[in-house]
């Protein structure tokens, strides 16, 4: 049963830096792992400096369930184990090797497996942490039965790299992803955006239930899909990914080999030619630093402008990224800019000039326009949360701590991306995704 | 303005931790903020923020009030020369309008101001950008003979009670600036009350024969229907009044300019002049008395209202939060301005009253709009539970 659902409340930001639809290949010096990718997981080391690993080997487990393994994505020799305060882990670094050498897994249709050798081969291969679920927004518990499993097919987020692009032509691993998926739920739903051009790799795809989304951003992401299809109840859980990485795990099934090569969008207004690059996860920016970045004082951010992380010029590739945006540093005085008329200002109001050119593109950057004040404006945040949710409540509980309130105003159902607008639009420039992840892991704690 | 800035970067450390004058960072951050938006880039969430922020928010605001102060500044004079049976030309009566007015709003910008800077002072915070607006409104809602000391005593009540008790800007319960009105209302009813308040010089002059002051309203109260100026002065303003509240085009093009720029809430507007639409006609129907039989039409474009609704109802702090709630609570304002007006016999506007009123239960309707919210999604795993 096909559903078509209409996102009302959202917004779409306007960026130059759209990548150009073409592909180039880039490769790095050093790749890393990078436990903090990963929310709320505590690590344990399964390698020292100086081991030799190959592509697949374990790098560090997670603490309080040991089968969820996360493995090297090239194979070479553990450079540095970089820590920060109270020597918490930050990344693991590999130099790759001349020859890429390969763990060796089982190779075979995932359709004449059991769910049990599904899931094993997911979590010694290194791509379970991929499936996340509802509540808290961490990676999949293996021992828990989901509801359903969601797999978003579209990116709605500023400047997002395009599925059918990255998808195009490969149907076989596709479909592998989606055989060992649908062996994991009851139920498989992959939502695709309503609209010409979604790749026939996606519509034929067989096993799953097909929804269509349209509408403006937050519209792909799963946490809106899911509380409009299904929302998360109190004692469920759903888990939830992105088409991209299915074909990742489909690879797997076909190769018998972890090989994590991504087709990441290059983006933002600090890149010199906007475009696809072939890499492998987990790469070093530092080449991407130096060929393509501007000159001036760029920030280099993987993932999307709202949501990703601040990784620096010799940063690496987030786990879960399939983007770069680039965007200037905006570490500057404005002369009574918040009196000025405005014709070049990103701003959701009404508030400035550029409200009257239409189809404008930006290039914002980093910087914070203002200060932190209390809430005073109201109706803000409900205008791009399309959920049924009160934002403002809910935030206002989290920061009281009260657990039973964040319950009952859904906090299972959240991530913080889904509030990544509210946080854009916050005339009193307030943290909103911090105060959700603080509200996700309270409940978490309290709840085990 | 590079000077400006040098400048600021060389005082600068006098005022941070540990500099001479570390007691006053407040008041140096606000006008640093003021001239200069600040360096301050975005750490962890969103890489990019809205250009929005407070002070822009609050500058929405005082711009929309804008053509209302104007119009209100003209006014001021055109009444004056009018109470004197004397013909003048329009800048002789923009002068005169100037010079009634402006001392109140001074008044009410340099006591609250000053209140705000100390309390942000002595806690260390920012200084809001909140009384900005409250600033304006507050010589706005005033009758123009209103004396100077009462303005400063109604400003510093409503600052320091309404709004600093509760934590300041954001946390307050009252709209500020009706509660400085409220405060002078109950505390010298006779400054802000009969005919004589509301048009420059009457209160200790002389007017000429035939010339009363009085407002609609209050031959409206006194069931002199047929001496309500027509409808077309009504919504132009050529009447006596508070200084802000009298022409209704002037506001008509601040709402215009609070709902483009989506500052104000278009909700809260259009439910309340709803509700006075409505509690307008039944009164027409019950027609127990010539007061209730005015046209809806003309009960709106009278007394405060729409400048109440406008300006005052759409108070994001103080009205209701969620957007259902705006409904309710715009709606419900509309329909006590115009049943207080009626009713009550000691003072002939409603609308004030209406608004403090309904800021009173607008968290009780956010409360009821939240838990039908919470209610849905527990039956939706009960439901579960018992399956």
């Amino acid at each position: 049963m096909t559903k078509i659902i209409k996102i009302r409340r959202g917004l779409d930001l306007p960026l130059v830096g759209e990548a150009e639809k073409v592909v180039t290949g880039y490769s790095a010096k050093t790749y890393a792992m990078k436990p903090t990718d990963f929310a709320g997981l505590v690590p344990r080391l399964r390698v020292k400096e100086g081991d030799v690993v190959k592509a697949g080997s374990p790098l560090f487990v997670d603490k309080f369930n040991e089968r969820v393994t996360f493995t090297s994505p090239v194979s070479g020799r553990i450079e540095e184990i970089v820590r920060g305060e109270k020597r918490k882990v930050l990344e693991i670094r590999v130099v790759k090797s001349e020859m890429d050498e390969y763990e060796e897994f089982r190779k075979g249709d995932p359709a004449s497996m059991t769910p049990e050798e599904i899931k094993d081969e997911l979590l010694k291969s290194g791509l379970w942490p991929l499936i996340r679920q509802r509540p808290y927004a961490i990676i999949a518990n293996p021992d828990h039965q989901p509801k359903a499993i969601h797999i978003s097919g579209f990116d709605s987020a500023p400047l997002a790299p395009d599925y059918d692009l990255i998808i195009h032509g490969k149907a076989d691993e596709f479909q592998t992803g989606l055989n060992a998926l649908v062996k994991l739920a009851p139920k498989v739903h992959l939502n695709l955006r309503k609209g010409e051009g979604v790749s026939k790799v996606l519509l034929n795809s067989k096993g799953v239930q097909i929804n269509y989304f349209e509408g403006p951003h937050p519209a792909g992401n799963p946490g809106i899909q899911i509380h409009h299809i299904g929302p998360v109840n109190k004692g469920e859980v759903v888990w939830y990914l992105r088409a991209t990485d299915v074909l990742l795990i489909g690879r797997l099934f076909l190769e018998g080999r972890y090989r994590p090569e991504k087709v990441v969008a290059l983006t933002g207004g600090g890149v010199k030619k906007p475009q696809y690059l072939r890499m492998t996860a987990g790469a070093c920016m530092e080449g991407i630093a130096l060929q393509h970045v501007k000159e001036g004082n760029y920030r280099i951010i993987s993932g999307n402008v709202l949501t990703g992380t601040n990784i620096g010029h010799n940063g690496f590739l987030g786990y879960y990224d399939w983007q770069i945006s680039v965007i200037r540093e905006g570490k500057y005085h404005e002369f009574l800019g918040w009196a000025l008329p405005g014709a070049d200002k990103l701003s959701a109001s009404g508030t400035f000039l550029s409200r009257l050119f239409p189809g404008k593109k930006f290039d914002p950057d980093t910087n914070l326009h203002g200060g932190e004040r209390a809430f005073v404006l109201t109706g803000q945040y409900e205008k791009v949360l399309p959920m049924d949710i009160y934002p403002v409540y809910l935030l206002k509980a989290i920061l009281a701590q009260n657990i039973d309130k964040m319950e009952q105003l859904g906090i299972y159902e959240v991530a913080e991306e889904d509030f990544a607008l509210c946080e854009f639009v916050c005339a009193s420039k307030i943290e909103v995704q911090s105060i959700i992840r603080q509200g996700l892991d309270l409940m978490r704690k309290e709840m085990s | 303005m590079k000077a400006i800035r040098n400048y600021l970067d060389k005082i600068k450390p006098q005022f941070q931790k540990g500099g001479k004058y570390e007691k006053f960072h407040s008041t140096f951050d606000a006008f640093e903020t003021f001239l200069f938006v600040p360096d301050r880039v975005t750490h962890t969430g969103s890489h990019i923020r809205d250009a929005l922020d407070m002070k822009r928010t609050m500058t929405m605001v005082i711009i929309a009030l804008i053509p209302t102060l104007l119009f209100g500044i003209w006014n001021a004079g055109y009444q004056f020369y009018l109470s004197q049976g004397q013909e003048a030309g329009f800048w002789t009566i923009v002068w005169e309008g100037f010079l009634r007015v402006l001392p109140i709003i001074v008044v009410s910008y340099v006591t609250g101001l000053a209140i705000e800077f100390a309390f942000a002072q002595a806690r260390g915070h920012e200084v809001n950008e909140g009384f900005l607006v409250s600033g304006m409104l507050i010589p706005l809602v005033m009758p123009v003979n209103i004396p100077l000391w009462m303005v400063a005593v109604a400003t510093a009540f409503a600052v320091i009670i309404g709004k600093e008790a509760f934590g300041g800007t954001g946390m307050n319960v009252f709209n500020p600036a009706l509660l400085a009105r409220a405060f002078i209302f109950f505390a010298y009813p006779g400054d802000i009350t009969g005919d004589k308040v509301w048009v420059a010089g009457l209160t200790t002059g002389q007017a000429v024969d035939g010339f009363s002051g009085a407002t609609p309203l209050a031959h409206a109260a006194a069931y002199q229907i047929d001496q309500i100026p027509p409808l077309h002065d009504l919504f132009l303003g050529f009447i006596p009044g508070s200084i802000g509240e009298t022409s209704k085009l002037a506001i008509f093009i601040g709402a215009a300019i609070l709902i483009i720029t989506g500052i104000g809430s278009w909700k809260i507007m259009f439910s309340a002049l709803l509700g006075g639409l409505t509690m307008s006609y039944i009164f027409n129907l019950v027609g127990a008395n010539p007061y209730m039989e005015i046209p809806p039409l003309t009960q709106i474009m009278m007394g405060s209202f729409l400048f109440g609704i406008v300006y005052m109802a759409t108070d994001p702090v103080s009205a209701a939060q969620t957007e259902k709630g705006k409904y309710i609570y715009g709606f419900l304002i509309g329909l006590f301005s115009i049943m207080i007006r009626v009713f009550n016999p000691a003072y002939p506007e409603g609308t004030m009253l209406a608004i403090l009123l309904m800021n009173t239960f607008a968290p009780l309707i956010d409360h009821y709009v939240v838990e039908a919210n919470i209610s849905k999604r527990m039956k939706r795993s009960a439901k579960l539970t018992n399956a």
